[in-house]
């Protein structure tokens, strides 16, 4: 019961060491003061999604074929694409629209990790209040594009790698249409070269949503 | 020379007077307005001041900037407080006593600013001069016990009730720590006038000596708080008053870890900033009757007077954030059981301490009684303190406890 | 016969006592200050003495057991995120390691280190949280608390540096982690070991001598070593019973055989046994992380996982020492991508169950720190 203790006495010793050492150390101070300063975001930060596109047009240089993975790999649900095609009615390996509902999105990266096209990347920019909760928070395949030189600026050791990556992708690519071109070239004599497209796997539609096209 | 700063206002004070000369009644009102009008203000505009100091202090020990986006180290964020509780919505619960939810915040603001009053805040400055001021103030500010019930009562919400009981409890077991280590300082300066406690807490051959040294602590050392029995009386005393002014550790009424904000919860907008500012108003009361037990009121060197009383009151309360940052607080039982089992039989010795250093003093001096009270005054209150407490506690938490570390 | 109507409830006065009070009823939640979430506690009052507590929870049920049966595995890695989210590492070590057992994959070392690293880090983040929240409870005015947050922000910066994340982690994966930790990641994580012990010690100074909080917490809460087992309590509420079983001594799980370290036992199963439990856990997590980044191994961080994971059918169930007690994911496969059951044992929801029986005799206040002391957290009590 005896109140005024050592115990006391020390901890309040605590506290008057941090309430001075705050005035000159800044590891007793650590606020980050907000809209005046802000805290660096480290280059492996993740929050939302957005889309990869080469070269300077966005629409043509778009990495995303529409494959789908990420729609299918995506636990909350919230990517939500429907393929192109062309005039004669043909599906052409490109989105006609790819949304991204951030409200629903939850940032676990899994939609990264299955793209096999490096397409998708997580953005790591946090200042995306808006006024509008519904149509706001939707992003479409156009506010979801950004240049390769973007997520260089973000992401710049991760960029390096897919850049390496698909690098070494698309000399693989070429060194294996030489080939075959070297291949075709050696056995053309009857046989023409089977078709190498698979008709993509059957898969249940998405769940219907409210929105205007 | 010393008083410079009152005599100023005083002077002041008569000159403003002087204009009324001639119409007696409106002399009196202005005389009433003159002594209770700047009062008011200055301890409305330390209420501001304190919750800004509260905030920064509490937020500097707990490694936060705190307040600093209205005005220079947001110095103006009370005001701009002030502006969002006026502007708030008053909201009355649907079933509540509408009148006594209505009264309780005047109920708790009256005794408060009254017990300011009391205060001498400087050589002069003294709104309620009366010869038992200090009787008076603890008479007059047990009474926002009620305000603190009423409040808690009329809500009708659970957690009001429960804090309303709890402070009804609290505030009348403190008041008699509180009044019993105020009672050895009246013995000693054989008065229950304000004015004349603090004037005995000078050494009267040493100030009016001329000598600048003993001038200087003529006025220092004889505060009541370097004697040995005033200096355990001010530690009951601060500790009984941390409980009247529910604050913390003892801030069970509005406990907000367990009931929500006790009386407060069901209060919004400019109802609950007036019970606020009574809380904190009282507080300062509080603070400064034990400045007057206790440190020797406005007495200090070169400056004497309010600067000094103000000094004084603002470190308390820089204490009492201090303690605010550090400590959790009591459970009810165990702040009952404080009051009543500890502090009350300690102040009652105090008050023999008191005697005993008394009767020494007369009988052979200053010195002798001074070395005595330490060393024997005070260690007896000390080994009762232990003894006290070695009763008062289960003998398993006596114990200290080993942990064992297994594979 | 389940371990309630073994014990019979404390002896009280119901209303009827000499004084003649009446019983108060106070639904104390879901909106309350401390309840740590959405909880409420249905109090039956005689002045400020408990006689009866009944807890409501379920404000916080995201139907994560069900939503995992519709899924498939890996897609369920994200959502043992947001079960105890304060702690998210842990929980994806479990669903991890429950799922390896299913499928059998053989986690490289270097993963295995490294989860051990990321896990211990968490354990010192949850109960440094956790110890300023019961202080909070204590009503310390959040002082303590924000010590808590300070330090915690580091670790958390160093998640953020490894998964991308600082709370909502997703980082280990079926047969191993996702990434290899960064240059200069383990560095960092070195300064910040190397410094936690310092934090420690100002921690101790401040709480572990107070006393008010000695006066507060001792013997309030008791849980014997009889009930504790009844109960089915887990981790540092077990061993604050003293009860010597932490699983990562018992099922050696990863590779935790290989550490030296001790485990903290109290001696009297109050509120204050489960606070130095926790204080003391994080001297020997400390322990633990040093002797990990020491002995890192460099090497794969994956194992060989099947590219569709699709479990032959069968039954796993996978267990680990979460900061929170045993934390365990049970799965049912049918042979299929997605789980036939998916059930999760959440350690705060298990320990909850003693809330009562803690209770019962005690004051308002004191249910507050004793439901402090348990360490809950919602989003794993109603998934």
């Amino acid at each position: 019961m005896s109140l005024i203790g050592k115990g006391i006495l020390k901890g309040m010793g605590v506290t008057a060491k941090n309430f001075f050492q705050s005035y000159y150390r800044k590891e007793r101070l650590p606020t980050v003061e907000y809209p005046e300063e802000k805290a660096t975001i480290n280059q492996f930060s993740r929050n939302f999604p957005f889309l990869l596109y080469d070269g300077d047009d966005p629409v043509d240089g778009m990495r995303c074929t529409a494959c789908t993975l990420c729609e299918r790999a995506c636990p909350p649900q919230c990517i939500y694409i429907i393929k192109d095609k062309d005039e004669n009615g043909k599906a052409i390996l490109s989105p006609r629209i790819f949304d991204i509902d951030t409200s629903v999105c939850m940032s676990c990266q899994l939609c990264v990790e299955v793209c096999p096209y490096e397409a998708i990347r997580m953005d790591s920019a946090f200042e995306l209040s808006n006024e509008n909760r519904f149509e706001g928070l939707l992003l479409n395949r156009e506010e979801l594009l950004k240049p390769n030189a973007y997520y260089h600026e973000i992401h710049p050791l991760e960029a390096r790698e897919t850049d390496d990556r698909m690098a070494a992708k698309a000399a693989l690519a070429e060194a294996k249409k030489k080939a075959r071109q070297k291949r075709a070239r050696l056995a053309a004599k009857n046989k023409p070269p089977p078709g190498l497209k698979k008709t993509p796997p059957t898969r249940k539609k998405p769940p219907q949503r409210e929105k205007s096209e | 020379m010393n008083n410079y700063f009152d005599l100023k206002l005083v002077e002041l004070g008569r000159w403003i007077e002087a204009f009324f000369a001639h119409y007696p009644t409106l002399k009196l009102v202005v005389h009433l307005l003159l002594c209770t009008l700047p009062l008011a203000l200055s301890f409305m505009g330390a209420f501001a001041f304190t919750t800004w100091l509260e905030r920064k202090g509490l937020a500097r020990i707990q490694n936060r900037p705190g307040p600093n986006r209205v005005g220079l180290f947001g110095l103006l964020q009370p005001i701009a407080d002030g502006i969002k509780m006026l502007l708030k919505e008053d909201i009355v619960p649907e079933r509540s006593d509408k009148l006594f939810h209505f009264l309780a915040p005047i109920m708790l603001m009256i005794p408060a600013m009254i017990g300011v009053g009391f205060l001498p805040l400087g050589d002069g400055l003294h709104a309620l001069p009366l010869d038992s001021a200090i009787i008076f103030f603890f008479a007059i500010s047990s009474l926002n016990t009620i305000a603190v019930f009423m409040a808690g009562w009329s809500s009708r919400n659970k957690y009001s009730l429960l804090g309303g009981m709890r402070a009804v409890a609290q505030m009348i077991s403190y008041e008699i720590p509180l009044v019993l280590s105020a009672v050895a300082v009246i013995m000693m300066a054989g008065s229950l006038n304000a004015q004349e406690v603090v004037a005995s807490q000078q050494i009267s051959s040493w100030v009016g000596s001329g000598n600048i040294l003993q001038e200087f602590f003529g006025r220092i050392l004889g505060w009541n708080v370097f004697k040995p029995w005033g200096f355990a009386g001010f530690i009951f005393f601060f500790i009984a008053a941390l409980a009247e002014a529910n604050r913390s550790p003892f801030d069970l009424p509005e406990a907000d870890s367990e009931i929500i904000a006790g009386h407060l919860t069901e209060y919004s907008g400019f109802k609950y900033a007036i019970l606020f500012m009574g809380e904190y108003i009282s507080a300062f009361a509080i603070a400064g009757i034990g400045v007057t037990l206790f440190l020797g009121g406005w007495n200090g060197p070169v400056f004497a007077g309010l600067p000094w009383f103000v000094l004084k009151l603002f470190s308390l309360f820089a204490v009492m954030i201090w303690i605010r940052g550090t400590l959790p607080r009591l459970r009810v039982d165990q702040l009952m059981g404080y009051a009543w089992k500890f502090l009350f039989p300690l102040a009652i010795l105090n008050i023999f301490l008191a005697g005993f250093y008394h009767f020494l003093e007369r009988q052979w001096g200053t010195a002798i009684a001074m070395l005595a009270g330490w060393l024997f005054g005070f260690g007896a209150l000390q080994l009762a303190a232990i003894a006290l407490s070695r009763l008062n506690q289960s003998p398993t938490i006596r114990s200290k406890r080993v942990y064992q570390l297994v594979e | 016969m389940s371990p309630v109507q073994t014990m019979p409830p404390r002896s009280y006065h119901i209303g009827k006592d000499d004084l003649g009070a009446d019983i108060l009823e106070v639904a104390m939640g879901p909106h309350h200050p401390s309840t740590h979430g959405v909880f409420r506690m249905d109090l039956k009052l005689d002045g400020e003495t408990v006689v009866d507590l009944k807890p409501v929870f379920g404000y916080l049920h995201r139907n994560h057991e069900k939503i995992a049966e519709d899924i498939t595995y890996p897609m369920s890695m994200p959502f043992t995120d947001r079960l105890d989210y304060l702690c998210g590492m842990t929980n994806n070590w479990a669903y991890a390691l429950s799922a390896e057992k299913l499928i059998e994959i053989k986690v490289p070392e270097r993963a295995e280190y490294i989860r051990v690293i990321v896990a211990e880090l968490t354990r010192l983040v949850n109960h440094c949280l956790l110890i300023g929240f019961f202080v909070n409870d204590l009503g310390a005015l959040g002082t303590p608390l924000l010590y808590a947050l300070r330090e915690r922000e580091k670790i958390l910066d160093l998640f953020e540096v490894l998964s991308g994340a600082r709370m909502m982690v997703n980082y280990i994966r079926f047969g191993g982690v996702r990434c290899d930790p960064p240059d200069g990641w383990l560095k960092e994580c070195q300064r910040i070991v190397d410094a936690f012990p310092a934090f420690l010690d100002e921690y101790e100074t401040l709480l572990t001598e107070n006393e008010i909080i000695i006066a507060r917490a001792q013997n309030v809460g008791v849980v014997t070593r009889e009930e504790a087992i009844n109960f089915s309590l887990t981790g540092p509420m077990l061993r604050a019973s003293g009860v010597n079983y932490d699983i990562r001594k018992v099922d050696r799980y990863g590779i935790y055989d290989r550490f030296d370290f001790k485990v903290p036992i109290g001696g009297h199963g109050d509120c204050y046994d489960r606070f130095m439990v926790r204080m003391l856990e994080m001297r020997q997590s400390v322990k633990i992380l040093k002797q990990a980044i020491r002995d890192l191994p460099e090497g794969e961080i994956m194992g060989k996982a099947p590219k569709i994971f699709r479990p032959a059918p069968g039954e796993a169930y996978g267990r680990i020492e979460a900061p929170k007690g045993e934390l365990g994911f049970y799965l049912i496969s049918d042979g299929t991508p997605i789980p036939y059951r998916f059930k999760v044992r959440p350690p705060s929801f298990v320990n909850l169950t003693a809330l009562r029986h803690m209770c019962l005799g005690h004051k308002v206040a004191d249910a507050v720190i004793i439901l402090g002391s348990i360490d809950i957290v919602l989003g794993e009590v109603d998934r």
